[in-house]
């Protein structure tokens, strides 16, 4: 059976059912991560004075900082590759998705050299409160950026973006939608900075 | 992409480039105000302004927020109440007097 409304609107929602779709997806992802927010600021709360600024100054700033940067770069070359759909380019499309994908990558070897250089430390999970809640988030944070690059990866190798040739408009819209996703991790990233490493 | 027609999509490139370019120096103005000499409350407030801002960016310009249908926006405004409820859960701790000893 043909999925309906792939691209025009349905009537009643005044969208496509993809984006309708995604929308409900990242509410449900707000709550995700708002109840581990919640369970920060509980954690935060509850804490010694001025023990989740102790640990939290054993993170490494200038690292997240290029990480953060990385990330608003990535969600720029993703709307990039849409736009470039929405042009009919597909060339530049396939480049600004392997640039996002490659934002992607570096985002994920310096998020490794972040956890090593802790575990060289003798820093885990288990260390202090602060520590805890902070591998909680970053590693659901980077479980979706490993998610994102598989759908996004699968839309920029030739087997995936065939639909190109066949069905224009749903292949673009499709990019949209993985696009929305990206932009919301990236979203997320940007309230974990400050209240991990920051604060 | 209900506002978004070819003709335009260079116009939005544009916006999107200064969204960027804005991300991209809020991020700076984040790292540097907590080098501040600023109280705890302070820094709290700063840096969760600067980055509400960020995110009303990437939601509003990226994400095509400022344009989207209202179905799309009573649900998010649906979530955004629950998530409400969600961060003011930890305040309860603050109201409750219960002592352990």
């Amino acid at each position: 059976m043909q999925i309906p409304y792939t691209t025009e609107l349905r009537p009643d929602t005044g969208l496509n059912n993809s984006k309708l779709g995604i929308w409900v997806f990242l509410a449900s992802e707000v709550m995700l991560f708002g109840g581990l927010f919640s369970a920060y600021v509980f954690l935060r709360m509850a804490a010694p004075d001025g023990d989740f600024a102790y640990w939290g100054s054993k993170l490494n700033i200038p690292m997240a900082t290029v990480n953060t940067l990385v990330l608003i770069s990535s969600s720029m070359t993703m709307i990039m590759a849409w736009a470039s759909l929405k042009m009919k380019d597909f060339e530049k499309y396939k480049m600004y998705m392997g640039v996002t994908l490659l934002c992607a990558t570096i985002f994920l070897v310096i998020k490794y050299f972040e956890y090593t250089g802790k575990f060289h430390h003798g820093i885990f999970p288990k260390s202090s409160t602060f520590m805890g809640i902070y591998f909680t988030l970053t590693g659901l944070h980077m479980l979706h950026i490993v998610g994102g690059m598989i759908v996004m990866g699968y839309f920029w190798l030739p087997f995936g973006n065939k639909m190109w040739e066949s069905d224009p408009e749903r292949f673009t819209n499709r990019i949209e939608v993985a696009g929305l996703y990206w932009h919301f991790v990236d979203l997320v990233w940007i309230f974990l900075f400050p209240i991990l490493y920051l604060l | 992409m209900s506002d978004h027609d070819n003709g335009h999509i260079e116009e939005h490139i544009k916006v999107y480039l200064t969204i960027f370019c804005a991300l991209a120096i809020l991020t700076v103005l984040t790292v540097a105000a907590s080098y501040m000499d600023i109280s705890t409350t302070e820094a709290i407030f700063l840096a969760l302004a600067i980055a509400t801002v960020k995110a009303s960016l990437v939601a509003g310009y990226f994400m095509h927020l400022m344009t989207e249908r209202k179905t799309i926006i009573y649900i998010l405004c649906l979530t955004f109440i629950f998530f409400l409820i969600c961060m003011f859960i930890p305040m309860i701790t603050v109201i409750d007097h219960a002592s352990i000893s």
